[in-house]
């Protein structure tokens, strides 16, 4: 008899908490896709998995003040250490983050893989500002829906050691060729292959390269066969922008692909360096994310309004060393430090910004054949792997 | 403590109680004995062997290649990519095994004599110094060390500045095979000169007087009386710099080139594109290697000397 009743009481229970979950679903669509059409109260607390100094205290600790959203910071070493960190436990963040400030090589991968959810663009003020090509970009924006809001962007430079490497390069071909072999640096991260794809869309029309994102299988082995070539000038692979910052100084490396970051700390040491953006180039930029299962939205979304600020902006542009997406944030920059809105491009005309292909995650969907031959991103990890062993 | 006396008096309630539980405890041992196993067992059971098993069963499952979602169905996959001679696995694993080797060889030269000096020669003060120089790298972060090798290895590092004042080309050591092997060498060594002292320590003087007295002379008593007993203790270090090279992945990153992928940062590498099956299916490698080494050592009588 007990034991029945147990089973009883379980089965009520168990109905009555399907009822319950089926009821929270029904009113979360009832909401129109669950954006919300406003900003609440915060709810006391900000937890972030970003880029190392991406809620720098500099301009972090006025918005704990103004919100009341104490912040927590998860660091990530690199995109797939994010996307790891974001689809643990269950994904969506696992009910833990509520931000993450993911690159163009794992946006489209959060999306599609439900990690991160619709963002209300409307709530986000600065947005209309925005420089066209981060408001709706397509690392960040599928079919008109926004999955986050654009924070900093920045090139893809070519550096060099102005006493070693004479005369100063033009373009990229110089990593490619054995003048500097044994030299030479590129970073170690599969979305590299999209730099050699766009190297042999100019060098190899053959190949019928159309986007550096979306290539198919034959297309892909074309640049693993480049890139196998590429290493045997190479020095090494950096993983680390201080890293690389070291292999230069130390005389082992010449030239390289990097950031800008990497050339003003090396001028900053009075290091000979120089870099140029070559045309064309690839180039990154950055969204916050909302986690789908982010505790903490009214918080997020508070958060998403304030970097997106042009003074905001204007100040992690300079601690980290990248460029903002809010052009207004222009003259602040000068205003903290002289002649930093040219330094990090943001001054340039509509027409640079074309010249950038900017980081996308590789998915089977090619856009420019209307098919699913597209090589994803697994297959991009995978030739890398074999490019390096 | 007067409080306390006064609670342990005879026939006070937590007097009697306690005597009632040792009581118990003394009457059936075995009680006695899982208590204090308890813990330990269960934290050796369920972290320790607990994970390891998830491992071994995660190497069998595959990751869906864009949603990065584990999949639970049973399939050799990992493992048939791992030995597809068309794919670096193959290599890399062999890169790691053999600068494992090279490795455990440089240490067992180098700390031979040094620890015969310390366990035969040196006298107690020599000795006590040349443990805390032994030991006292340790005591700095193993980051810090690599790092220093960094420096002392790059093209215009202390190295080449030695090598230039001897009238000899620069070398470029850093981010090479060459480097890594020289700082794992470095890093290890303390980890082959203890266990290997102590093998040197614990042969008798009789021994060697008897060698002598039967007319060997230095070399033929090194060979054939103290290298076969120091051999368990060269094993033993052995097990230490083998392993912890098999294992090891930010050297490599730090000072390595473009060949000097280990096993581990192949697993680091899969675990950040979150596609864990293959990297847990890829750790399984050393620790099959490392098994395998572990039977030999233990025929070689290595565990005696630990």
């Amino acid at each position: 008899m007990r034991s029945i009743r147990r089973k009883h009481v379980f089965a009520v229970v168990a109905v009555a908490a399907i009822a319950a979950a089926f009821g929270v679903t029904a009113a979360t669509v009832r909401a129109g896709s669950g954006m919300p059409s406003s900003i609440g109260k915060g709810e006391g607390r900000l937890n972030l998995i970003e880029w190392t100094a991406y809620s720098d205290p500099s301009f972090a600790n006025k918005f704990q003040k103004l919100t009341g959203c104490k912040i927590h910071r998860q660091d990530a070493g690199s995109s797939g250490e994010m996307f790891a960190l974001m689809h643990a436990n269950g994904g969506g963040g696992g009910g833990q983050y509520d931000l993450v400030s993911a690159s163009g090589d794992a946006s489209l991968r959060l999306i599609y893989a439900h990690d991160v959810k619709p963002v209300n663009i409307k709530l986000i003020p600065s947005w209309k500002n925005f420089l066209p090509a981060f408001k709706s970009p397509p690392h960040n924006t599928v079919k008109g829906v926004h999955y986050g809001v654009s924070v900093q962007w920045g090139p893809n430079t070519l550096i060099y050691n102005t006493k070693k490497v004479k005369p100063a390069p033009k373009n990229w071909s110089l990593i490619y060729s054995k003048k500097y072999a044994g030299h030479v640096t590129i970073p170690n991260n599969p979305i590299q292959i999209a730099d050699a794809a766009l190297y042999l869309k100019k060098t190899k029309p053959s190949l019928g390269i159309k986007d550096p994102y979306e290539l198919t299988q034959a297309q892909l082995n074309a640049t693993v066969k480049l890139l196998k070539r590429q290493k045997a000038n190479l020095k090494r692979f950096w993983n680390y922008a201080p890293d690389e910052e070291a292999s230069f100084k130390n005389g082992d490396v010449w030239l390289g692909a990097g950031w800008p970051y990497q050339t003003l700390q090396l001028q900053a040491a009075h290091f000979p360096v120089k870099e140029i953006v070559p045309v064309p180039t690839t180039g990154w930029a950055d969204t916050w994310m909302l986690a789908s299962k982010a505790p903490h939205p009214n918080c997020a979304y508070q958060w998403m309004k304030y970097v997106t600020t042009p003074k905001v902006e204007a100040k992690q542009a300079l601690v980290f060393g990248e460029t903002p997406v809010n052009p207004l944030a222009c003259k602040y920059m000068n205003k903290m430090k002289k002649g930093s809105c040219k330094g990090y491009h943001l001054n340039e005309p509509s027409s640079y910004y074309k010249k950038i292909k900017f980081w996308k995650t590789p998915i089977p969907q090619c856009g420019w054949t209307k098919s699913q031959s597209c090589t994803d991103y697994k297959a991009w990890e995978q030739a890398w792997t074999q490019v390096k062993g | 403590m007067a409080v306390d006396a006064g609670a342990l008096e005879a026939g006070s309630p937590l007097r009697r109680a306690r005597l009632h539980v040792s009581g118990f405890l003394w009457r059936r041992r075995w009680v006695k004995a899982l208590a204090l196993l308890m813990p330990p067992l269960a934290v050796f059971l369920i972290v320790y062997i607990g994970a390891l098993a998830a491992l071994v069963v995660s190497a069998f499952w595959t990751a869906n290649s864009f949603t990065a979602t584990i999949e639970h169905t049973w399939t050799l996959a990992n493992y048939r990519l791992i030995f597809s001679t068309s794919q670096p696995y193959l290599h890399i694993a062999a890169v790691t095994l053999g600068i494992a080797a090279a490795v455990t060889l440089t240490d067992a030269v180098l700390a031979f004599p040094l620890a015969f000096f310390m366990a035969r020669l040196a006298g107690p003060r020599t000795r006590v110094a040349l443990f805390v120089m032994v030991l006292l790298p340790l005591w700095a972060s193993y980051l810090v060390r690599v790092y220093a090798w960094q420096t002392m290895l790059a093209h215009d590092g202390s190295i080449n500045w030695w090598l230039n004042k001897l009238g000899l080309p620069d070398q470029g050591l850093l981010y090479t095979n060459w480097a890594v092997w020289i700082v794992l060498s470095y890093v290890w060594l303390p980890f082959m000169v203890l266990p290997v002292y102590a093998a040197l320590e614990r042969i008798p003087d009789s021994y060697l007087e008897a060698s002598a007295d039967l007319g060997a002379r230095g070399f033929k008593t090194l060979r054939s009386v103290i290298l076969p007993l120091a051999l368990p203790g060269l094993v033993a270090g052995s097990i230490f710099t083998f392993a912890l090279t098999l294992g090891d992945y930010i050297t490599p990153l730090l000072v390595g080139g473009t060949d000097s992928q280990f096993i581990g940062n192949v697993v680091y590498d899969f675990v950040g594109q979150a596609d864990i099956p293959f990297a847990a299916a890829f750790a399984t490698i050393p620790m099959l290697v490392m098994g395998v080494y572990l039977l030999i050592a233990r025929r070689l009588g290595a565990f005696e000397a630990l």
